[in-house]
This record gives structure tokens, C-alpha cells and sequence, in this order.
């Protein structure tokens, strides 16, 4: 086995401890939980149509309550289009 | 020469409307229903590449350029950040408060009310303030945007064994 292999699969074995660890961890679905009770989830399932009058949530999440994050996806839309046209401009014509 | 076969082709025609008209109504009616103007923009796209693979980049190419993409893509961008800033200068105008980037300055006026007779934000389409003429700009965004990468990639592979450089 050579040393590359030998790195790749240290780390993958790291990667899935990690992951099943994550998943042993993970609430139990289904139950109310007092300990990490997601307040953010009830704040926005009771006060979108009052702040926003949006019946879907998810919009008025996306453009509302976080339009920032919105904004950055337009903006990695826009570099990949512009990337995409510059890269294409010269076997056009 | 260019484009696929007449069956593609009627089949393309049958199902282009069909294909525009749900898209539109995802963007449109974004704030009410699942969807929103980045799924109804890749709903367009994705009819708008339809007809690129029936008609064949040269023809799709004759009717619209890619640099009238880029103007509408840079039209919903535009659009999408001047309505985050116009929600600074709204609300000063409005109250005299500091308003936030982002802002709903919408939504309390008479075009867009929260309570409208069937209810809170129910149903009709002249809610949630600027989220949908967010969901506008963005879709419209969204639609040049993928367009323009289908469009430009087609048409710059149509010639096979193009010479490299």
C-alpha cells in the first residue's frame, strides 16, 4: 500500500467515525426534546404570516428573513454564468 | 441539417406552452404555493433548453443572442438589489426611522395588506409585500442566467473537431 493510499484511508476512517458519531447523536425524531428545543423553527412557523403575510414559509424565509443568503446565491449564479461566457467567447464565431 | 427529427420537433411544439406557462406560475405565485422564483426560473431554463436540443443551437442562436441574456440577467440582478435598497430609502421616507437592508416596506400599505378579506395573507396573489416582485427579479435572473450557460455551451460545440489552440 502506498503512502497516498495509506493517508486516503486514515482519512476516510476519521471521516466516517465522525459521521457515525454524528448520527448516533442526532435527536430522536418525532419527540419533543427539552434540552435543545428549536426555538427559531416555532418563531417562524407562528410569525410569517403576521410579518410577512407570506402563506409559504420557505419564500419568505429566502427573501425576507434572509435575504442575504439569497443574495450571495445570486451572486455565485451570476459569477458562473459570467465564467461560463468568457470561457466560451473565443470557438463563437 | 440543424436540429432533430419532425416528431421531436411537433413534440417540442405541443409541450414549449406548457412547459412556459407552469414555470411562470411557480415564479408568480411564489409566496403561496411551493416553488419560488429560483425553482420556476429552472422550470423556464429547462423549457427554454427543450428547444434548443429539438431546433439545434444555430437556429435557437439566429433568435436570440446571448448578449440580450446577459442584459436581462443583469436586469433581475438590478432589480433584486435596488428592491433590498429601496427598503433603506422607504422606510426613512415612510416614518423617519432607520430602515435595514431588506426591508418589507411593502407590506403594511394598501397594494400589499397583511389581512385581506379571505384571511391573514390567504390565497390572493397581492401579498407578502416585495417578495414577490423579489421572486420576479430573481426568476427572471434565474431564467437568463441558465439559458445563457445552455445557449453559449451549445453553440460553442457545434462544430465537431473544432481546431485547439
Amino acid at each position: 500500500m502506498s503512502k497516498r493510499n495509506f493517508a486516503a484511508v486514515i482519512f476516510f476512517a476519521i471521516v466516517a467515525v465522525f459521521l457515525v458519531f454524528g448520527a448516533l447523536m442526532m435527536h430522536p425524531f418525532g419527540e419533543f426534546n427539552e434540552d435543545n428545543y428549536p426555538e427559531m423553527d416555532e418563531y417562524i412557523i407562528d410569525n410569517t404570516q403576521n410579518e410577512t403575510g407570506a402563506d409559504n414559509g420557505v419564500t419568505a424565509v429566502v427573501f425576507d428573513y434572509r435575504g442575504f443568503d439569497t443574495l450571495g446565491e445570486a451572486t455565485v449564479l451570476f459569477t458562473a454564468v459570467a465564467g461560463v461566457i468568457i470561457l466560451f467567447r473565443r470557438l463563437k464565431k | 441539417m440543424s436540429g432533430m427529427s419532425r416528431i421531436v420537433k411537433t413534440v417540442t411544439n405541443v409541450a414549449f406552452p406548457i412547459v412556459m406557462i407552469y414555470g411562470l406560475y411557480v415564479i408568480a405565485h411564489g409566496h403561496l404555493t411551493p416553488g419560488g422564483g429560483f425553482q420556476g426560473g429552472a422550470v423556464v431554463a429547462s423549457g427554454l433548453a427543450m428547444l434548443l436540443v429539438a431546433y439545434g443551437s444555430v437556429w435557437t442562436m439566429g433568435k436570440i443572442k446571448e448578449k440580450q441574456l446577459s442584459v436581462l440577467e443583469s436586469i433581475g440582478a438590478f432589480g433584486f438589489i435596488g428592491l433590498a435598497f429601496l427598503g433603506i430609502l422607504m422606510v426613512y421616507l415612510y416614518s423617519g426611522l432607520q430602515g435595514n437592508f431588506f426591508n418589507n416596506f411593502l407590506i403594511n400599505q394598501d397594494i400589499f395588506p397583511i389581512f385581506n378579506e379571505l384571511g391573514r395573507g390567504f390565497g390572493n396573489i397581492n401579498t407578502a409585500g416585495v417578495i414577490p416582485l423579489m421572486n420576479f427579479a430573481v426568476g427572471l435572473k434565474v431564467i437568463a442566467g441558465l439559458f445563457a450557460i445552455v445557449l453559449v455551451m451549445a453553440y460553442a460545440t457545434r462544430l465537431k473537431g473544432v481546431k485547439q489552440k
